[in-house]
């Protein structure tokens, strides 16, 4: 019988690691951002964010004080029997025991009543994506914490056919330039295109698990994300729209087929400290930690 | 883009001499709000118990933990300042507070306060919570604690900052100057992207 309980400690785990330890992606591509900035205020930013990084690897500490709500994605391999339920109970009793005992401010808050638990979780949290593996036996968790900065920038819009491609584009465009400083930039451009209305924003949410700058394997989905990166560093917002050269890290973008009467887009960004974490369990009950 | 380095309480002319895109850090008094603080004081007509006269305040939401009667410090970062944009012309022009510090910047109504009064937004840099916590030294006094996280704080800082002055006394407002070269550069950005 396999022990949830290593399912339960890796999503404790899982959560404090994201939070304090960004992946090493992340840190290339502010470096190579601060390298490449002409604006002597985008500069003094890139390196506050530099130094913010360092300080949090010395002391352990939270890179960024607003934890968000957490998101557990999780790849079941179809060659070892998972319990489903088991896992989904465990990854929430993991993230309320990594709010609790590290401890931080839990965001989680009722919609009406405004209650918070201060523990992270709650109905519907936290978020829970499940998706299958044929070829493995492992169970691998990517957990992503996202602050509310950037989430409260989220836009998503159904257009019609006849807007076509060239729509989407501009919608990419004008959601980051009236994002503005708000999202605290440079962060992911994290884009959906296609699918139905809930499925358009998981992708654009899932475009953010990746690591900076991984391309989509699809040629013309790639030149698109080389594209509107392009796009959007011309815009100057830079770095906390302050102005600057780099106003991304990098643009992602997911796709999937949608209705013939249906053209629709979403964007999701990610900031600056874009945090996530992975783990890799084995049935032997082995867990190997990475991002 | 000059370099300053200030002492708390501020005075009218320190901020008047501010440009934006000057970088300032700080050391001395500075004191933390949120919303729930503003909503408190504004909306349910709470004076505050202590005077915020010549004193910066920063948008936070402080993560602390009080053992017996000290409050020790986990986690202090700044949130988006355009959620309090309805409370930072009073608190400018009723309690003489001189800089409000925080991310992503506040709009027209503060603008014209800091003009009228003597007063500057300086932007910190979102998300760099590690860096801000390390240059706090001590939470002197936590008011309105059943407030708490949204409570207003007293906090002893040393070499706050880099602190970017965004919004300054002679009425220009870095973000909107951000924001309409963006739009001055958005008829070729649209074109290189083939959108029609």
């Amino acid at each position: 019988m396999f022990d949830y309980k290593i399912v339960e400690e890796a999503g404790k785990e899982l959560y404090i690691r994201a939070l304090c330890d960004l992946p090493p992606d992340v840190r290339k591509a502010l470096q190579q951002a601060r390298d490449r900035e002409s604006n002597p205020t985008a500069k003094e930013v890139f390196g506050a964010m530099l130094r913010t990084v360092e300080i949090a690897d010395a002391k352990g500490t939270l890179v960024c004080q607003d934890t968000g709500l957490p998101i557990y994605k999780v790849k079941i391999g179809s060659r070892h029997h998972w319990d489903g339920a088991a896992i989904q109970k465990s990854l929430r009793e993991g993230a309320k025991r990594a709010t609790q005992e590290f401890p931080f401010r839990g965001s989680s808050t009722h919609p009406f009543t405004r209650l918070n638990p201060q523990n992270s979780v709650g109905d519907g949290l936290p978020v829970f994506y499940v998706d299958f593996e044929e070829s493995s036996a492992d169970l691998v968790i990517v957990m992503m914490p996202k602050g509310s900065g950037s989430e409260n920038m989220s836009t998503m819009k159904m257009f019609i056919p006849a807007d076509g491609v060239s729509a989407l584009k501009k919608f990419v465009v004008d959601s980051v330039i009236a994002a503005g400083s708000n999202p605290c930039p440079p962060g992911i451009i994290g884009v959906g295109m296609g699918g139905t209305a809930d499925l358009v924003m998981r992708l654009a949410k899932e475009a953010l698990m990746r690591p900076v700058g991984q391309r989509n394997p699809d040629p013309e989905v790639r030149k698109m994300e080389e594209d509107l990166e392009e796009a959007i560093n011309a815009t100057g917002i830079g770095p906390m729209g302050l102005g600057g050269d780099v106003s991304t890290l990098a643009v992602h973008i997911e796709t999937g087929f949608t209705h013939i009467t249906q053209n629709p887009v979403a964007v999701n960004t990610q900031c600056w400290p874009a945090r996530r974490a992975k783990a890799t369990i084995t049935p032997d009950g082995r867990v190997e930690y990475g991002y | 883009m000059a370099n300053h380095h200030l002492t708390t309480p501020f005075g009218e002319d320190d901020m008047r001499r501010l440009k934006v895109r000057d970088v300032v850090h700080f050391d001395g008094t500075l004191f933390g709000i949120r919303d729930l603080t503003q909503i408190y004081m504004f909306d349910q007509n709470h004076e505050p118990p202590v005077s915020l006269s010549g004193m910066p305040c920063i948008h936070t939401a402080p993560s602390l933990k009080k053992i017996g009667d000290k409050w020790e410090i986990i986690c202090v970062g700044t949130t988006t300042s355009g959620r309090m944009e309805r409370f930072s012309p009073p608190l400018i022009r009723n309690y003489g507070v001189r800089a409000i510090i925080g991310k992503g910047g506040l709009y027209d109504g503060s603008l014209a306060a800091m003009k009228e009064c003597g007063a500057v937004y300086l932007a910190i840099v979102g998300g760099a919570a590690a860096l801000e916590t390390q240059q706090i030294e001590e939470v002197e006094a936590v008011y309105w604690e059943h407030l708490h996280p949204e409570a207003l704080y007293k906090f002893r800082v040393k070499d706050f900052g880099p602190l970017t002055v965004a919004m300054d006394t002679h009425g220009n407002n870095l973000y909107a100057d951000v924001r309409a070269e963006a739009q001055r550069r958005l008829p070729s950005i649209y074109e290189n992207l083939g959108v029609n």
